[in-house]
């Protein structure tokens, strides 16, 4: 444990009778991070929060928080506050008391408290609405009003629950970049839980991706994205070509793989490289593919196919190419103003495709 | 054409089902609003035709000392009997809405079963337990049976009314840092309110009403309902019987209909303003 | 939960109590059971007491007789069979589940169209209808029980309106004192039980499987026959239950409209534990009654779902 270890999850697991929820999780989160928890429904992700918040009890495992156990804390007594996915905003009580409804033990005078909530909904961008009732603020008014709520108490962690969820899309987009700049300048660790990956990419500075109770892989976004560490990892986030293959030869840190429809694929091999003859996936990012009407002369990382539907998206397409002996189109990503030319190519055209060695990430089958 | 034939059959038969429920609601009312209406009737004989207007029943009944003294014991046995069946049914309402428990279906059959066992037979039960554990019959025995009748009543209130609401309000106050009792009485009480008049005042009419229960656990204090079957056998008394059956029947009418009102405009105003 | 293997010396004993205390208190918090039941033991423990020990008792007293004014607590079968040899009661008992089965048909199919209607029907003054359908339920059941008593008697409110309004010259006199004043005085005094949990199964029905229904080539009736009946089943069944099991012990009816033709099995009972003085006889009355109609219940219950299966 490092000094800015804040939140240590060590050995967690969760079993709702015969179901376990959360399998021998062990995490660590750093003080001040915008952490988020990644993954498909029914990962464990919000169960892990919950058990974050106190409103689960790990059946095995333990948390701590700031290096205090909070095997014997129960919710209320937790330096930890919560924002709930459907903001659970108090019916009976105006905008004011619902932020002020924490602050009962705080001390302060009333004149005090009403100041710092003033103060607290002019940070959500929602001055002079204390009168208001809870029942006359739309979707994001309470949303908002669910973060001052938790907010206002200065909390050591802040958990979100899939704050943006109910959101439309534009108003979920300038959620994300309010709440990541609203983090940085409070300063307070936020773990948030989502299954929209580019949300998580977009406002985290550390990713966990959960499946099934595990956590497969703890990485900052960029790194997630570019060497994910497994086939579902790699596929969740963002989308991915998938090719099997066997691993031919190893030398100089960099492996020759044979995959059959894709041709002969050499790339980089780092850390736990796998061994000659093993069977590997080959992924590759679809905007890492280019695609050309001439062949490129190349014997290595680079195939021929057919060309095959193509989906034109605005600022860029998507071609998808097929390869014989492949049962998948292989897809293509390019910036339209980058390669107006392949609007013009026909269907079944011969295309060749061809991409760079870091270009490839090699992965263990699952 | 096929088109106005459909709408004049859905008009039809729109008539016919508003038809049906008319007639079903005066079925359901009018043999009883003949109380009332021969209540007022100037002769001891329940029938037509009517005779003249008096207020004469009513005089008899409020200066009746037994009446009175058996309308006292079922408004103490009803009050009682109210406040504690809701606080039971509640706390039952609260640990079977909010908590994850093996059995809990079974739990909640059985606390239901008073509601569908013939009332004779736990009458008779309650007898028999009294009996042999040498309790004397008294107002408290018929309190306690009518507990038994009312507590599944108020559970069941209890349970639309929390289920109906959202857990994680509870939670949000937890998280905020108030403890299970504080948060009980910020957040759950009152929102829980109305459902918690409702049960008290179906409970109290319960339990006022009640007859099968009482004629088995009576000692020799009376309640109403009793007082009535005593008094049934005797012609002459009979007018007396519909004047206080009359008002029991208008003031119960005002205090359920209140408790439903309440009840279940609660629940819709929550329906609507949830996320 | 980190165990200590080293072996305790005093100075660490205080620091285990302190443990113990710690890990029953994490114990509580952790178990979302053991917090529930905890809360539900009031109500459980007063359900004990006055439900699951008083019919024990009952029982047990069932296998007891009655020496003039005392009980001869030797257990001994003499009550059932006196049960089983007297032909009045088997035939009291068969003919108290024929009044309440009919009373629970008529009740419950006169039921189900009012429940369809504001299910269906009442778009916007629900409530007051609803209320309208719910506060009989709460009010005197002696009281509507005597209302009947009063309309249907021999100077009763129908002979003698008809009499005034000249239709008949004397009083009819098959209205009261018969089996079938106590049907319809007992569908009457039920109407409200049946029609509240068809009112609810209706109401929860998802409309836009009728929807689906009619877009698929269905007429209305028979979308009501393949959809909405089948889906409301669940009601129908709550309410024959809820009508039926009570209304065969019940005695108040029988003796204010039943006359001596019209006493059921709650009648015998009632008097034995009154004039005729015989408790033990008048609990195994009782054990066989609730044995007969649990028996038939789960054979309706079992009828229902193999049913349900067979239309599904």
């Amino acid at each position: 444990m490092s000094d800015t270890t804040f939140i240590s999850i060590r050995g967690v697991t969760k079993d709702f009778g015969v179901v376990r929820a959360v399998d021998d999780v062990s995490l660590d989160v750093q003080r001040g991070e915008f952490f988020a928890l990644l993954g498909p429904s029914g990962c464990g992700k919000t169960t892990l929060l919950r058990m974050l918040a106190g409103f689960e009890a790990p059946t095995k495992g333990e948390i701590f928080i700031d290096g205090q156990p909070m095997s014997a804390m129960p919710p209320h007594q937790r330096p930890v506050n919560m924002v709930f996915q459907n903001y659970a905003i108090f019916p009976h009580l105006d905008v004011r008391g619902n932020i002020a409804f924490g602050m009962r033990k705080s001390g302060l005078s009333k004149t005090e408290l009403n100041a710092k909530v003033e103060e607290t909904l002019e940070m959500i961008k929602l001055p002079g609405y204390a009168k208001r009732g809870a029942n006359e603020l739309s979707g994001g008014q309470r949303q908002r009003v669910a973060l001052a709520r938790a907010l206002i108490k200065r909390p050591k962690v802040l958990l979100l629950d899939e704050p943006l969820g109910a959101l439309d899309k534009k108003l979920r987009e300038e959620m994300q970049l309010e709440l990541r700049a609203l983090q940085k300048s409070v300063g307070i660790t936020f773990v948030f839980v989502t299954h929209d990956q580019e949300e998580a990419l977009t406002m985290s500075d550390r990713i966990a991706v959960m499946s099934k109770g595990e956590v497969l892989q703890v990485e900052a976004p960029m790194r997630l994205y570019e060497r994910p560490s497994s086939p579902f990892v790699a596929d969740f986030i963002g989308t991915m070509n998938f090719f099997d293959g066997s691993v031919r030869a190893l030398a100089d840190g960099c492996a020759t793989v044979d995959t059959g429809p894709l041709g002969e694929v050499r790339a980089q091999a780092e850390g736990e490289a796998p061994g000659v003859g093993e069977r590997v996936v080959v992924a590759i990012r679809p905007e890492k593919m280019k695609l050309n009407f001439k062949a490129q002369g190349e014997s290595v990382n680079s195939v021929q196919g057919r060309m095959g539907p193509a989906a034109y998206l605005g600022e860029r397409s998507h071609f998808y190419v097929h390869l014989d002996g492949h049962d998948r189109p292989v897809a293509v990503a390019m910036q339209n103003m980058e390669r107006p030319d392949v609007w013009a190519g026909q269907s079944d055209q011969p295309v060749w495709l061809s991409w760079s060695q870091d270009a490839v990430v090699l992965l263990r089958p699952e | 054409m096929s088109a106005a034939k459909t709408d004049r059959n859905r008009l039809g038969r729109l008539d016919s089902f508003a038809v049906y429920a008319v007639a079903y609601l005066v079925f359901l009312y009018l043999p009883v609003l003949f109380l009332p209406l021969f209540s007022f009737n100037e002769s001891i004989y329940i029938a037509f035709p009517l005779k003249g207007f008096t207020f004469e029943w009513y005089e008899a009944m409020v200066s009746n000392a037994g009446l009175i003294a058996a309308l006292t014991n079922s408004v103490k046995v009803g009050a009682v009997v109210a406040v504690l069946s809701t606080l039971f049914g509640t706390l039952a309402a609260k640990a079977v809405t909010r908590y994850r428990m093996p059995g809990r279906g079974l739990t909640v059959g059985f606390i239901m079963i008073p509601l569908v066992i013939p009332e004779i037979i736990l009458g008779i039960a309650l007898l028999v337990l009294a009996n042999m554990g040498g309790i004397p019959l008294t107002l408290f025995t018929i309190g306690f049976a009518h507990m038994l009748l009312c507590v599944p009543f108020s559970m069941l209130v209890m349970i639309s009314r929390l289920e109906g609401f959202d857990k994680s309000l509870e939670e949000a106050a937890l998280d905020l840092g108030e403890n299970a009792w504080w948060t009980f009485w910020r957040v759950t009480f009152p929102l829980a309110i109305p459902g918690i008049v409702a049960s008290l005042l179906l409970t109290f009419t319960i339990s006022f009403d009640e007859f099968i229960l009482a004629f088995f656990l009576a000692g020799t204090d009376t309640t109403l309902p009793l007082f009535i079957w005593s008094q049934l056998r005797f012609p002459p008394r009979l007018p007396m019987v519909l004047a206080l059956g009359a008002t029991i029947l208008i003031i119960s009418f005002f205090l359920v209909a209140f408790a439903e009102w309440l009840r279940r405009r609660g629940v819709q105003a929550e329906k609507t303003s949830g996320v | 939960m980190a165990e200590s293997t080293a072996p305790l010396t005093p100075p660490e004993l205080g620091e285990f109590r302190r443990g113990w205390v710690e890990r029953l208190r994490a114990l509580f918090l952790r178990s979302e059971p053991t917090r529930g039941y905890s809360l539900l033991s009031p109500t459980l423990g007063l359900m004990l007491l006055g439900l699951a020990m008083p019919v024990a008792v009952l029982v047990v007293m069932s296998f007891w007789t009655q020496i003039y004014l005392d009980f001869d607590r030797t257990p001994s079968v003499a009550n059932y069979v006196d049960f089983f040899g007297k032909a009045i009661y088997p035939k009291l008992l068969l003919k108290s589940i024929r009044i309440s089965a009919t009373v629970t048909l008529v009740t419950v199919l006169l039921a189900y169209p009012m429940a369809y209607f504001i299910a269906f029907r009442v778009k916007r003054s629900k409530l007051v209808w609803i209320i309208l359908i719910t506060v009989p339920f709460w009010t005197s059941y002696l009281l509507r029980v005597f209302a009947w008593k009063v309309v249907l008697g021999y100077n009763g409110v129908i002979n003698s309106g008809l009499i005034t309004l000249g239709v008949i010259s004397e009083p009819l006199q098959f209205l009261l004192y018969n089996p079938t004043a106590v049907i319809i005085t007992l569908a009457h005094a039920w109407a409200p039980f049946a029609i509240l949990p068809i009112y609810v199964s209706l109401e929860k029905i998802d409309r836009s499987l009728l929807e689906a229904a009619r877009d698929l080539g269905e007429g209305p009736f028979m979308t009501f026959v393949r959809v909405t009946l089948p889906l409301s089943l669940p009601g129908v069944i709550a309410a024959s239950l809820l009508v039926f099991i009570p209304t065969v012990g019940d005695y108040v009816t029988p003796t204010l409209v039943g006359g001596t033709t019209g006493i059921m099995i709650g009648n015998i009972i009632q008097s034995m534990f009154g004039k005729a003085q015989n408790w033990p006889m008048g609990a195994a009355i009782s054990v066989m009654s609730m044995m007969t109609i649990t028996l038939l219940v789960c054979a309706f219950l079992w009828f229902t779902h193999s049913f349900r299966k067979r239309v599904a």
